[in-house]
């Protein structure tokens, strides 16, 4: 059952003070939220479980990898060689200030492997896969493809969400480890040609101070930010109503939920994960 | 379809069953409001076909969905294939809706598939070799006049081929009933009798129980005064007086079915609603 949230509830009580009614206004959002969030964790559970049971569609997911890994290659390497780029230029200045420039590669790797990579890959992933996916999905749910998937005896959990976040779980992993390696090749450009400093010292630096706990962090971030992103994005899809401009509707609820959750469960893994591996 | 085609698939997993293959009893469902149903009952026994009048808004897709597990229910039960379904789940459904055949209003076509793909999506699953495949698909879509169109996609077709394509694949595994959600709405008054025509015959020639939901009158009693004539391989009028024994009709009403019973029994019904329906 699903609470009216709109302004046409009001009617539902007419003659009612508005105070009241701003109050019930708040009860039936926040209820609202409330359904949406429990909904979400059953759909995600109920996908993520369709990994270890049979059948699994491996064409679907093959097809899923390529759209998703090959079709974001791109826009990673591009944002990974610019973000280091960036990165090498911003503290150039600072670390010059206390005489440190030595250590610009060091400051791009392990900026670049801990946190810009895999949070960087997972917000642009979002914007072009979470997007596709919901309005996909969403298209499918107004023209009712999906009751008709049903109805021909396809579970459409199986079929279209499972292969899609096992495919971004899979290849965001990958391209996290691109952004990686674009960001410390786009900080050694910029430290080579515009700092005007010492490229094999750079690369020495962004390698010698690497160790495992830096990487094991980095990319097990990724592991999270996919199924988070795929399953918002699936998500919002798979509960789209009203036509159009529903699919219009989802789709930026996908978006925004997933990059906004992508960075707060970053802020949170990053906790846990500083307690299991901290810093030397 | 020939014959090869039905007896490589004949769908007939519960033939010993012999009750009504659909059986409502007081149904009612409601969606953030008013119901949308309400205490609906009623069957569709073996052989039957039940045409579902009533105007747009009052139900009539949903009570479709319904009968085929897409929704549930707020209460009363709904039996398929003597099957209690209200509180099935949707894991246990699944089998339950490929013994089902369903036309969408729109043909709900999936569009990133080809027609030849959209048909044999069914079988495709059941992992059935390519070639049974390819022969399967030209038979149902030679039963409704689209052979032509096996490699083309939905967005090439018009509304009446899109339609008369869903109509293909809902048959091709020889389903046990027939679920048509206005299959002849916003379509031309001739396409129209294209579909009802491809009714007939599938009503006729198979006489695989159905429940056709419909608001427009023409397309009902169509259904109920025609037979298929397959030595003219077309419908052909019943004579005067004479209708199809086996079309019973069922009208809703602001949630109620406030009718129930033959074409006969529908013209000479003295409900103020059904009067005016008929007017």
């Amino acid at each position: 059952m699903r609470y009216p949230v709109d302004e046409s509830s009001a009617e539902l009580y007419p003659g009612e003070p508005e105070d009241a009614m701003a109050i019930r206004a708040i009860e039936m959002t926040a209820k609202d939220l409330v359904l949406t969030v429990q909904d979400y964790f059953f759909f995600a559970q109920r996908a993520l479980m369709n990994l270890f049971r049979p059948p699994i569609y491996w064409s679907e997911f093959l097809m899923q990898a390529d759209i998703i890994g090959v079709g974001s290659l791109s826009i990673v390497v591009l944002s990974g060689l610019s973000t280091g780029g960036v990165l090498a230029l911003q503290s150039a200045a600072t670390l010059s200030a206390f005489g440190v420039t030595t250590i610009t590669g060091q400051f791009v790797s392990l900026t670049m492997i801990r946190e810009l990579g895999p949070v960087l890959t997972g917000v642009m992933v979002s914007g072009r896969n979470a997007s596709s996916m919901a309005s996909e999905l969403g298209s499918m749910v107004v023209t009712e493809q999906i009751d008709a998937m049903r109805a021909l005896g396809v579970d459409p959990i199986r079929k279209l969400v499972t292969p899609r976040i096992a495919a971004t779980i899979i290849m965001l992993f990958f391209l996290t480890i691109v952004a990686d390696a674009c960001g410390i090749v786009g900080g050694g450009l910029v430290t080579v040609f515009m700092n005007h400093q010492n490229g094999t010292q750079y690369f020495d630096k962004a390698w010698e101070h690497l160790v495992y706990p830096d990487i094991i962090q980095g990319l097990v971030k990724p592991l999270f930010f996919g199924y988070i992103l795929s399953s918002i994005g699936c998500f919002y899809g798979m509960r789209t109503t009203g036509g159009t401009q529903g699919v219009g509707r989802s789709t930026i609820q996908a978006v925004v939920w997933a990059s906004v959750i992508i960075i707060f469960v970053d802020f949170l893994l990053t906790q846990v994960l500083l307690r299991f591996f901290p810093p030397l | 379809m020939n014959d090869s085609a039905a007896s490589a698939q004949p769908g007939q997993e519960n033939a010993a069953y012999a009750g009504p293959v659909v059986a409502l009893h007081d149904v009612s469902i409601a969606f953030d409001g008013p119901p949308v149903l309400d205490g609906l009952s009623f069957t569709v026994a073996p052989g039957e076909t039940r045409v579902v009048l009533g105007p747009a808004g009052v139900g009539k897709s949903v009570l479709l969905k319904l009968v085929n597990g897409l929704l549930r229910p707020d209460s009363g039960s709904i039996r398929l294939f003597g099957e209690e379904i209200t509180q099935m789940p949707e894991e246990q459904l699944f089998p339950l809706r490929t013994r089902v055949g369903m036309v969408f209003q729109e043909g709900a076509l999936f569009d990133s598939l080809t027609v030849r793909d959209n048909v044999a999506y069914q079988l495709i699953q059941e992992h059935i070799p390519d070639e049974e495949i390819d022969q399967r698909v030209r038979d149902a879509l030679r039963f409704v006049e689209l052979e032509e169109t096996f490699d083309l996609y939905p967005a090439s077709l018009s509304g009446g081929m899109r339609r008369r394509v869903a109509i293909a694949r809902a048959l091709i595994r020889q389903p046990e009933l027939l679920l048509y959600d206005s299959p002849t709405g916003g379509l031309d008054p001739v396409t129209s009798t294209t579909i009802i025509e491809l009714i007939v015959k599938e009503r006729d020639v198979y006489r695989t129980p159905s429940l056709m939901v419909t608001h427009r009158l023409q397309d009902a009693f169509n259904l109920c005064n025609h037979r298929f004539d397959a030595q003219l391989g077309r419908m052909v009028l019943l004579p005067k007086g004479e209708t199809d024994s086996n079309t019973t009709f069922l009208m809703l009403n602001e949630g109620r079915l406030i009718f129930d019973g033959s074409l006969h029994e529908l013209v000479k019904c003295k409900d103020p609603f059904v009067r005016e329906f008929l007017e």
